[in-house]
């Protein structure tokens, strides 16, 4: 359960070493942009914002009374038109890739019937759907959901048959053995044995839909962080570009802790989400 | 540790009785190899017989077509009059991994399968807080199996199928994964508890003191796939002991050695 080194000091200090590391990057920053550092793959660190510039214009874009243009205080309205569309496309990704996943774990049958079409749409990326989804539902909010439900689709999907797939048949055998149904030994035994791969699922899915998220807003949305990015980019504001992606990947990174501590408080103490 | 009235809380306290006909299982088909043939056996309500035998002499295999988890390629298997078609409540099942759910606690282990049965949540959980008592972990009813060690774990595997009343107790090598003190405990427990439920018990072992220790007849199995002849039942030896066994008594160990004897000559 605990690593060798547990106990809270222990786990201070590991937190330390991170923050240190974090501090570290932050100071490199700093400096190439000063010294304007040319580094490997011609990246030119002169053209970005230094970090102070950065926190000054993320401080602005939460918060306002900075700058007090367009862009003040309206992260938490771009923030919750992208959190929406999270949510809904993996949601929806979620709520037909685990009972499709259990059912094709499970079966042979079910999984004969649709390996071939999982393994057919799986390597096609997201990027490559973009076009065609323009075109047959046009830009928008729907399409985003949909690149989010299709991206996150996949890895809930695989990561469920493969847990259901890995639950001991002796889990099974003891509860036909003590006169469980066909339906309860999926209900009750099946599935909760399959959790722990479930949730490793659906968080590679969650962090999946925020990196589709900036796909799918590029084109034709007014709010969501995406398309703050995309209209950044073409007013060429490196600043902007900058702080909309430190507040993508924190979203990203908030709401697989959500993800994962809100299914802790809902198991209690039960072992059913992998310790992390 | 004061043991609640079973029969109280049992349906019927008779053991089913088993009936093996020429039983044979072929694995892996028609070019397969023959694990078990021609074996044969009837045991009586509320009997316990011991299974022993070298390894891979089939005595999984039988173990597993009783409780229904193998199907026979030959034979006939019947339990308490009906012929077994798959796995059912009234064979109870212990695992040597103790298979119980990682994710109930100790007290949910228990009344599982009773619930599973329709039977009411309270009256489930008195039943299986009784039997909780039964194998002296009250004090653990909340904790779940992972934190439990290995003899306590088993001690909720027991008492999980017990509280599900069944007329006859499969158990394949239940104390093989245990350390020799808490073996011997078990074996104590297991034999009072037998005597309380009265379910006849078929209990498979590579220990022959624990055979003679527990069982009223110890079948002896010979041969398997290895040797190149299915494995099979060589010896019955009834064990006439009475009730309280010394396993350092000069009868016991006369017929410990006896039994060994048969089961290094197959
Ligand atoms: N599922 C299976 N598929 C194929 N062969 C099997 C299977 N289960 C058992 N066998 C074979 O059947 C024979 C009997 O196995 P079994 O497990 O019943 O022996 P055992 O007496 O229980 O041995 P042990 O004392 O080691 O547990 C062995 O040769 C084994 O390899
Ligand atoms: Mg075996």
């Amino acid at each position: 359960m605990t690593s060798p080194t547990s106990g809270r000091s222990a786990a201070a200090g590991r937190a330390a070493l991170g923050f240190g590391v974090l501090v570290g990057i932050v100071g490199l920053w700093h400096l190439g942009v000063r010294g304007q550092w040319v580094l490997v793959f011609d990246i030119k660190m002169g053209f970005l914002p230094e970090p102070v510039e950065v926190a000054r214009l993320l401080w602005d874009f939460a918060f306002g009374g900075v700058f007090d243009d367009a862009f003040s205080g309206t992260l938490w309205q771009h923030l919750w038109a992208s959190t929406g569309r999270v949510l809904a496309g993996f949601g929806l990704a979620a709520a037909l890739a685990i009972p499709l996943g259990v059912l094709m774990g499970r079966y042979r049958l079910v999984h004969a019937a649709f390996d071939p079409a999982v393994n057919l749409f799986r390597p096609i990326p997201a990027t490559a759907w973009v076009p065609l989804v323009l075109l047959i539902i046009g830009f928008g909010s729907q399409a985003t959901i949909f690149l989010i439900t299709l991206s996150a689709f996949f890895p809930i999907l695989l990561n469920t048959v493969g847990a259901v797939r890995e639950v001991p048949p002796r889990l099974v055998e003891a509860a036909q053995m003590l006169g469980t149904s066909r339906a309860n030994v999926l209900l009750k035994v099946i599935v909760p044995a399959s959790t722990p791969g479930i949730v490793s699922g659906l968080r590679i899915g969650l962090g999946l839909a925020w990196v589709i998220l900036v796909l799918g807003e590029s084109n034709g949305i007014e709010w969501g962080l995406g398309s703050m990015i995309t209209l950044a980019r073409e007013q060429v504001r490196t600043d902007r570009v900058v702080v909309g992606m430190i507040v993508i990947g924190l979203a990203g990174f908030l709401s697989d802790r959500i993800l994962v501590h809100g299914l802790k408080g809902i198991f209690r103490r039960r072992p059913l989400v992998r310790s992390t | 540790m004061s043991a609640p009235d079973l029969s109280r809380l049992t349906r019927h306290t008779e053991g089913g009785r088993v009936l093996v006909d020429d039983l044979g299982k072929r694995y892996g088909g028609a070019g397969g190899v023959d694990a078990v043939a021609g074996v044969s056996l009837d045991i009586a309500p509320g009997e316990f017989v011991a299974v022993v035998g070298a390894s891979g002499c089939g005595k999984s295999t039988l173990l597993r077509i009783l409780a229904g988890f193998e199907a026979p390629t030959r034979g006939r298997v019947e339990v308490g009059g009906r012929p077994v078609t798959g796995p059912g409540p009234d064979r109870g099942v212990v695992f040597q991994d103790y298979g119980l759910f990682p994710w109930l606690t100790v007290a949910e282990n228990v009344r599982f399968g009773l619930r599973q049965r329709g039977t009411p949540r309270r009256r489930a959980g008195q039943i299986a807080d009784a039997f909780i008592e039964v194998v002296g972990l009250t004090r653990f009813a909340d904790r779940f199996p992972g934190e439990l060690s290995g003899g306590m774990q088993q001690r909720v595997a027991i008492a999980r199928v017990l509280a599900n009343d069944p007329a006859v107790l499969l158990m394949d090598e239940p104390f093989g994964a245990l350390d020799a003190l808490t073996r011997t405990q078990m074996q104590h427990e297991l034999r009072r508890l037998y005597r309380e439920a009265g379910t006849t018990v078929v209990f498979v072992t590579h220990s022959i003191e624990e055979a003679v220790y527990l069982a009223d007849r110890v079948v002896v199995m010979t041969g398997g796939a290895a040797k190149g002849v299915p494995g099979h039942i060589s010896d019955v030896v009834p064990v006439l002991l009475g009730e309280d066994r010394d396993v350092n008594a000069a009868d016991f160990n006369a017929l410990e050695r006896q039994i060994s004897e048969r089961v290094h000559a197959g």
